[in-house]
């Protein structure tokens, strides 16, 4: 069965650059990593990614990778690529890569997270991500990731679905939420309902019934 | 002035500025911006606040711009001032090559000299090397004081390290130095400044005596006393008295397109024609709104 590092660097299609890319990180080298990432997009292109979303599914359960792009599809393979036998050294790299990235380059790293190594170290790294004033860095880790209901403990993960709510993101694409339902979530739901009615702006109807079913009073 | 008319500001410090100002450019016609790296008004003691500077440049700051239609590009390099802390700069200087490989990075800047220090000269020619490597043009930072040899020195250096005139912006240009700027063939910018050196009436006549070829236009405007609309006011004084509107365009938009697509990294269909994942990631939040409709045309 193919992973899905094999899987993205089949559907980019030759790619003489990002081999070489890959190569040099595999061999632990960070400059050509940190380079790479600021250099995908104009070596590989911006279109859309030529994904099949049933392989995806074969290699790595609820991975939708059906809106990437190509520049998103080699960074990720960037990441990837990183040695990550050391978790500590890793992580720092990792970190480092964050920390100097651009929007498009946030928006790939934090939907690279459900397929890299040691998850459990990722959750602060994924906390922040839900933390963003910006929104697209927000939606890469919230919606359409695997990520969040599979690592987050309940106070993190309640307070990105609220936070969808707050930012106007379509909750319906959390990836598992309803396997993760918890009365905390529901008041949070229902209190934040009121906040609303009470100050007359509109309500997602999608919140109501989701906050019923958190086993919270929460009329539509 | 023309409704249609596009401008560009090619040296603006948006990090400094209010999102009144933002929506008042975008009001006047800017639909871009380029924020060159700088001080920050006083000088830095920690190589950390440097990395925070300019990972904002290429993430916070252009997310920001495109909540109000205006897109963000930017310059990185350690400036003239920060420079005179060496053992700071040198680690400023391993931070760079992480950030000048970014998107939306046109040029190494704003680079050059103040004082004209030893250590100024130093970093000044390490950062030309590092244009080289990573093919991007340069912008200089000319000098308040002592601007004429500033200005003349900058370009000799330039030239010495190998780089063309053509891929270099002198910035803060005056009367006194742009015949030099502009016989050598660099390209001139022009600071207008509200109450020193250009003001806008003097821009107007520097256009009509030396024409729109490789002229500049920028504001420079930052946390200090500046204007933000100082391109879009240049523009329409420039109409007023009777200059070209093709020459307006060139000074205004088109030359600072010309001398920054050396880079690869801006063009103008990024702004007449986004590409799609463009308006997903970067036209499409609401963060900085707050509640507000993004004021997005397209």
């Amino acid at each position: 069965m193919a992973t899905p590092a094999e899987l993205l660097r089949t559907w980019l299609g030759q790619q003489l650059w990002l081999d070489i890319q890959l190569a040099r990180i595999a061999q632990g080298d960070e400059r050509t990593l940190f380079l790479a990432l600021g250099q995908a997009a104009r070596r590989v292109g911006r279109g859309p990614l030529a994904a099949d979303c049933v392989q995806a599914e074969t290699a790595r359960t609820r991975w939708n990778p059906a809106d990437w792009s190509c520049d998103q599809a080699a960074r990720t393979l960037l990441v990837l690529a990183l040695p990550s036998a050391d978790p500590v050294r890793w992580l720092a790299t990792l970190d480092r890569c964050f920390h100097a990235a651009t929007v498009e380059e946030l928006v790939a790293l934090y939907q690279a997270l459900p397929l890299l190594s040691h998850a459990s170290l990722l959750t602060g790294r994924a906390a922040e991500g839900v933390r963003s004033s910006m929104a697209p860095v927000f939606a890469a880790v919230a919606l359409d990731n695997p990520f969040p209901a599979e690592q987050f403990g309940d106070d993190a993960l309640n307070q990105m679905a609220l936070k969808c709510f707050f930012v106007g993101a379509d909750s319906a694409r959390i990836i598992g939420l309803d396997r993760r339902w918890n009365l905390d979530l529901g008041r949070m739901l229902a209190h934040y309902a009121r906040e609303r009615r009470i100050a007359s702006r509109p309500l997602d109807p999608a919140l109501p019934p989701l906050a019923r079913a958190c086993g919270a009073d929460c009329p539509d | 002035m023309p409704d249609d008319l596009l401008l560009i500001d090619p040296h603006v410090h948006m990090s400094a500025r209010t999102t009144d100002d933002y929506e008042a450019m975008a009001a006047a016609g800017v639909v871009a911006v380029i924020e060159p790296a700088f001080w920050l008004g006083q000088p830095r003691t920690q190589v950390g606040t440097f990395q925070d500077y300019f990972a904002s440049l290429i993430g916070w700051e252009r997310f920001r711009a495109a909540q109000f239609g205006i897109r963000h590009y930017c310059t990185i390099g350690l400036n003239s001032k920060e420079a005179n802390n060496e053992p700071l700069a040198e680690q400023v200087m391993e931070l760079l090559p992480l950030f000048a490989a970014k998107e939306g990075v046109v040029a190494i800047g704003e680079i050059g000299y103040d004082d004209l220090t030893p250590a100024e000269d130093r970093f000044f020619r390490a950062q030309l090397e590092l244009a080289k490597e990573v093919g991007l043009p340069v912008m200089i930072h000319t000098p308040h004081r002592d601007k004429t040899r500033g200005t003349s020195r900058s370009m000799d250096v330039c030239l010495e390290h190998g780089l063309l005139p053509h891929q270099v912006v002198v910035d803060h240009n005056n009367e006194e130095t742009v015949k030099e700027v502009l016989d050598r063939g660099f390209w001139a910018a022009f600071t207008i400044y509200p109450k020193t050196k250009m003001g806008n009436e003097r821009m107007v006549e520097v256009v009509r005596k030396y024409g729109p070829e490789r002229i500049i236009v920028d504001s420079s405007a930052d946390w200090g006393v500046s204007d933000p609309l100082a391109v879009p006011k240049t523009a329409k004084l420039m109409i007023e008295r009777g200059i070209p509107t093709a020459q307006v365009t060139a000074t205004c938009y088109a030359n600072a397109i010309a001398a920054y697509g050396q880079s690869g990294q801006i063009r103008e269909s990024d702004w007449l024609a986004p590409a799609a994942i463009d308006q997903r990631q970067l036209f499409s939040g609401n963060s900085v709104l707050r509640g507000q409709q993004p004021r997005i045309d397209a």
